[in-house]
């Protein structure tokens, strides 16, 4: 997984509330191999019409924003399916972080698996910044992951509250299973007793 | 001191915990399904085998036809699909995981068909990659749905790091009126809390409605969990829960059973156990749930209007209702009952269980569909009793197509969709944009609403029917 230290780079507003994993990739594209590339298919029906042309009033259809790496959305970003193709999606765009008031859970748990970054701040705080990036497009914000902070395109730092372990493998770019494995010994003398206690959970 | 049945299961299965304070849990089941494949690539990807095959089951679902199942995986017309079918099969022959395959009798849903096994069972750790594994927790399970890279890694050891979520309870009191069904309890929830109301938190259900529910309600209810944002949903075991997995294929017996029963019994939450939130629900007054929008808590009763976007005060989720009813074709004030629809699905893993096809059918028989009506059971065990019952009968009579089993057009990605544009009456648990197909509009309901909806073609509140 590639490590996540400091970004900085345009953002782009998503001003959708409870923007769902299948606005972010609709379920059709969710078959497709990884390595054909996911980012054609970020937010897809919102982003093209119906003849595959680009919506100009789709935010990363306008110019400013093309290529925006950093997305500041509105609360319960992600919610919805487990799909972890709509970390993908981003990913595979460009994006790398998401500044949101709050997300679905197991989205935001997968975005920490893919050296991608969400953040929270306050809805007020998000509201802000997508104010500014709607008054100023193309405006950048800086993100340091170490230091917690995003600085917005007024100069204006807020600090981030992440856990530290989930903060300490993406500076690293560290693999989970990897983690896990560290910790062998343990599972296999946890499971020697547990399969003892309970013989039902082999079958 | 006094422990939710959350806390007992959580504090049951740490093997350790890491330095940040997230815990690493043993998973007593990991499900799959044909979607696994991108788990199952990162996992050959790195080199690594699969630590505990015999605890994996596999299940076809997400992409197989409800028609046309006699030729097999064969008879997969849509050729990607067919590769994904084919892929799943190859992945578990070669890690030597039990696989439930498209002309396998027990093939089905996996929140349907896995319970049904008796392979869910109180007490467990259960993941999948899924949303909708919250299902699991009506046995008294803690089940959570996990994206692509938990998958593998749960594949690659069977642990997962968990950072410990909250505890919330629901509990639901009296007795629910005549036609008002689980699906309208938990869509009531969900209105009242909202789609992220349970964020960070696992909702444990309570009360006397929810005791006297049988095990496939509960499922129901635990299932849309995860649309009010919760981690996972879950109901205490009691004796409806313990005649529900007697005799199961893969339910412990004689002894074993003995054992395990012991344990259950210890598993409810304590009296004087404390739940970080607590919400209360008056069955007495709830009714028959229609969704009127775009996501599942955007909901209201069969007899109310459409609601208006000028009553909302903050202008970002004003906007958001605006556009929910502009997807919809809907106008604030508008009679729920009022909106004729174009379609009806009855079926998923939120309603493909027998009752539900019961609940169904008692409305189907004698009467005719007037729009295309399509019943998808969940698991072909469901099938073969409802066929034993006579239901498939019924629905034919009445001019609905009775399918095969799978996920169908809940998330249409088999084939099973709904056009642009078209609205469809659906038992199932998400009313995004676009869910049951591009510009698919989707009212979700109850499966005695969604078979009133048939006959009438119109949304119909079953109880007047």
């Amino acid at each position: 997984m590639e490590p996540f230290t400091t970004l900085s780079a345009v953002a782009a507003p998503i001003d959708i509330v409870n923007c769902d994993t299948d606005r972010i990739i609709p379920a059709r594209f969710l078959r497709k191999p990884r390595a054909s590339g996911y980012d054609r298919w970020l937010f897809h029906d919102m982003r093209f019409d119906a003849s595959g042309n680009e919506r100009p009033e789709f935010v990363l259809n306008q110019p400013a924003y093309r290529g925006a790496r950093i997305l500041v959305a509105a609360p319960n970003y992600g919610c919805g399916s487990s799909r972890e193709q709509a970390v993908y999606v981003m990913y595979d765009y460009g994006i790398r972080s998401v500044i949101a008031p709050s997300f679905g859970d197991i989205h935001y748990g997968n975005a920490l698996q893919n050296g991608f970054l969400p953040i929270v701040l306050s809805e007020e705080q998000c509201g802000r910044l997508r104010e500014q990036l709607h008054a100023a497009p193309g405006a950048s914000i800086s993100i340091d992951l170490a230091a917690q902070t995003v600085t917005g395109p007024d100069g204006a730092r807020y600090r981030f509250d992440i856990d530290p372990a989930a903060k300490e493998r993406l500076l690293k770019g560290l693999d989970d299973v990897g983690l896990v494995l560290q910790h062998i010994e343990r599972i296999e003398g946890f499971e020697e007793r547990y399969l003892a206690e309970q013989p039902w959970v082999a079958v | 001191m006094a422990r939710t049945l959350f806390e007992k299961i959580w504090d049951r299965h740490v093997v350790t915990h890491g330095s940040g304070g997230d815990a690493l849990l043993y998973v007593d089941r990991h499900y799959l399904h044909e979607g696994s494949f991108h788990a199952f690539n990162a996992l050959a990807g790195a080199g690594r085998g699969v630590r505990k095959p015999a605890q994996c089951f596999a299940f076809d679902d997400h992409y197989v036809p409800t028609a046309g199942r006699e030729r097999g995986s064969a008879g997969v017309a849509d050729e990607e699909a067919r590769g994904l079918i084919e892929n799943i099969a190859r992945n578990t022959a070669r890690h030597g995981i039990r696989h439930f395959h498209i002309d396998d009798p027990r093939q089905g849903i996996i929140h349907v068909a896995a319970p049904e096994l008796g392979l869910t069972l109180p007490g467990f750790v259960i993941n999948c990659g899924d949303s909708h594994t919250s299902t699991h927790g009506a046995v008294g399970a803690l089940a959570f749905g996990i994206g692509a890279s938990q998958v593998k890694q749960v594949l690659a050891t069977q642990c997962i790091w968990q950072k410990k979520p909250r505890t919330m309870r629901i509990s639901i009191d009296g007795a629910l009126g005549a036609g008002v069904s689980a699906k309208d309890v938990i869509l009531a929830i969900i209105a009242r809390i909202g789609i992220g109301g349970a964020q960070g938190h696992v909702i444990e259900y309570a009360g006397s409605t929810i005791r006297a529910l049988g095990m496939e309600a509960r499922m129901t209810i635990c299932n849309m969990s995860i649309e009010a944002g919760a981690r996972a949903g879950m109901i205490a075991p009691d004796d409806t829960t313990y005649a529900f997995l007697a005799g199961r294929h893969f339910a412990p017996s004689a002894a074993a059973w003995e054992a395990a029963l012991g344990y259950w019994r210890s598993l409810p939450s304590d009296s004087d156990a404390r739940f970080d939130r607590e919400v209360g629900l008056d069955a007495a007054a709830l009714e028959p749930m229609v969704t009127w929008g775009t996501n599942p808590e955007e909901g209201a009763a069969v007899t109310a209007v459409v609601p208006d976007p000028a009553s909302v005060a903050d202008p970002l989720r004003r906007e958001r209702m605006q556009s929910s009813l502009a997807y919809m074709g809907l106008t604030p004030g508008m009679a729920i009952d009022a909106i004729a629809v174009d379609r009806v699905f009855i079926g998923s893993c939120t309603n493909g269980r027998l009752d539900d096809l019961r609940a169904a059918a008692a409305v189907a028989k004698g009467r005719t569909a007037v729009v295309p009506a399509m019943v998808s059971p969940g698991s072909r065990g469901v099938k073969l009793a409802a066929e034993a019952e006579g239901l498939d009968r019924v629905f034919r009579d009445a001019g609905f197509e009775w399918r095969d089993a799978g996920c169908s057009m809940c998330v249409g990605i088999n084939g099973d969709q709904v056009g642009s544009g078209e609205r469809c009456a659906s038992t199932s648990n998400r009313n995004f944009e676009g869910r049951q197909g591009k510009g698919a509009r989707t009212h979700l309901m109850g499966p005695a609403m969604a078979a009133a909806a048939a006959v009438t073609g119109r949304i119909t509140d079953v109880r007047r029917l």
